[in-house]
């Protein structure tokens, strides 16, 4: 056993990141299945927030994150898009991070294609728009058609069907949020939600969910989605399951082998530690 | 002149913003609008800078073969040569439509790319797990027993080995993380507006240095 704990303290990582990387890599290629993804509270609030809005009304998706964060934000988004179009709530799309408009599209277009949508009369992608912080008070305040005076390609806002109506924030239903960081959730919550108390839900990175549990608590935000993780919950509330379902079973072996390393690692350091141990 | 004439345009910006938040009268709103244009135009001109001055540093630092050139010398050919099909090689159509050469530039190289970078984290999260949990104290075990109970909690397997793996972890991460996380956000909240205030009153200046006297 010792010598086990011996030849653990002189591994080489590389045989960590090949495992890791073996324990990721199979489950998805082989469609190897451990356990079912269950919905938590977080994910059901964020369902349900969604079905509360009206058929008709208009949603603001806002899409504030680039390819950095796909595995995780993609997802997330793409289930929403599907479920908002599902149940016929037009989506005004907006991006604060330069690298976000062509996924917005994609997964838009996706969605529409499925439910039969027509881009510019159920939905319009208003792209990018650098200002950050500054761009949701303006869209409060000055207006979403001045603050975007044209959707992506360049048609002018007023000859959208979509965005017939829509002025400010009094018109849109709900926000949600798909947010890698900043600017995303936590500077719509603060601009917008606190100031013209737009419900408001939102999907983000693993590694940045716990900075909104304040909002969430606070009712600020109506339900969470946090990583991978809660892109699969949503995925299976919207029965659609998708790509961040089947990235669960490999993120669980992943989880069970990093905590099995945070275990031997101190196993194997433990006879150093003891008093009068031989080093 | 070159600090006061910055001070004074700043103060007067804050002071717009700050008032223009709580009151709706369209005297203020109309100002409080046009700040916010003026914030959107200045922070895209920022790009042009940020852009022009990667581009003044990495060619310095080429044309001295200062160490790991050729990586710099990779970006700025590739910075040069984005611009270049997005400008002029976008066939008439809006240069992020789908087909364009600028499009295929994205999802080819910079989407594939940026995943790869953000993959990367599984790896490196899994050594760096192995040598940072190690428990040398009551705290350090208390991290990291909280850390297993959420590694594990968070994924379909930790509800499959024991439904009050994931109940734990949700507890864990709604009373204590939720109390620190709090008291942090609070604490930064306050700093802020302190930090505004100082801005507003042009008793901070440290973000005009060296702009002269």
């Amino acid at each position: 056993m010792s010598a086990f704990f011996a030849n653990l303290r002189r591994l080489d990582r590389r045989w960590i990141f090949l495992t890791v990387g073996l324990l990721v890599v199979v489950p998805l290629l082989t469609g190897f299945h451990i356990a079912p993804v269950l919905p938590s509270a977080r994910a059901r609030g964020f369902y349900d927030a969604i079905e509360k809005v009206p058929p008709g009304s208009t949603v603001l998706l806002a899409g504030d994150y680039d390819p950095g964060t796909i595995a995780e934000n993609y997802p997330m988004h793409l289930a929403v898009s599907r479920h908002l179009m599902r149940r016929n709530i037009k989506i005004i799309a907006v991006e604060l991070y330069p690298g976000g408009p062509p996924l917005a599209d994609q997964v838009l277009h996706i969605a529409g294609a499925e439910y039969k949508k027509r881009e510019g009369y159920d939905y319009v992608n208003l792209g990018y728009k650098s200002g950050n912080e500054a761009v949701m008070s303006a869209m409060g305040s000055a207006g979403i058609p001045r603050t975007f005076p044209a959707d992506r390609s360049g048609t002018p806002v007023g000859q959208i069907p979509v965005m017939k109506g829509i002025e400010n924030f009094g018109q849109i239903a709900m926000i949600v949020s798909v947010s890698a960081g900043y600017p995303g959730t936590k500077e719509w919550v603060q601009q917008v939600v606190s100031r013209y108390h737009v419900p408001m839900v939102a999907g983000v990175t693993a590694v940045s969910a716990p900075e909104y549990y304040p909002y969430l608590q606070a009712g600020q935000l109506q339900g969470l989605l946090g990583g991978m993780a809660g892109a699969a919950e949503y995925e299976v509330l919207v029965k659609a399951p998708g790509l961040a379902t089947r990235g669960m079973d490999a993120q669980s072996l992943a989880h069970i082998f990093i905590a099995l390393m945070i275990i031997l690692g101190n196993l194997a350091a433990l006879p150093q530690r003891t008093p009068g141990a031989k080093k | 002149m070159k600090r006061e004439i910055p001070l004074l345009i700043s103060m007067a910006a804050g002071i717009f913003v700050l008032i223009g938040f709580f009151v709706p009268h369209p005297a203020i709103r109309d100002i409080y609008d046009d700040i916010q244009g003026w914030v959107i135009i200045v922070v895209a001109f920022t790009y042009v800078l940020g852009m022009a001055n990667l581009l003044r540093i990495n060619t310095e630092q080429i044309q001295r073969r200062a160490k790991d050139w050729p990586y710099k010398l990779a970006l700025v050919l590739s910075l040069i040569a984005t611009m270049i099909v997005g400008f002029f090689f976008s066939r008439g159509s809006h240069y992020l439509d789908d087909g364009t050469g600028f499009s295929w530039i994205y999802l080819t190289f910079y989407s594939s790319m940026s995943s790869t970078m953000f993959s990367l984290l599984a790896f490196f999260i899994a050594s760096a797990a192995f040598r940072a949990f190690r428990v040398r104290s009551v705290e350090a075990l208390l991290l990291a027993v909280a850390a297993l109970i959420l590694m594990i909690g968070r994924v379909p397997i930790g509800n499959a080995i024991h439904p009050a793996i994931p109940q734990i972890a949700d507890w864990l991460m709604e009373i204590p993380q939720n109390a620190a996380k709090r008291g942090i956000l609070m604490g930064a909240a306050l700093g802020v507006i302190a930090t505004g205030f100082r801005v507003i009153l042009g008793i901070e200046r440290t973000y005009g240095e060296g702009g002269g006297t």
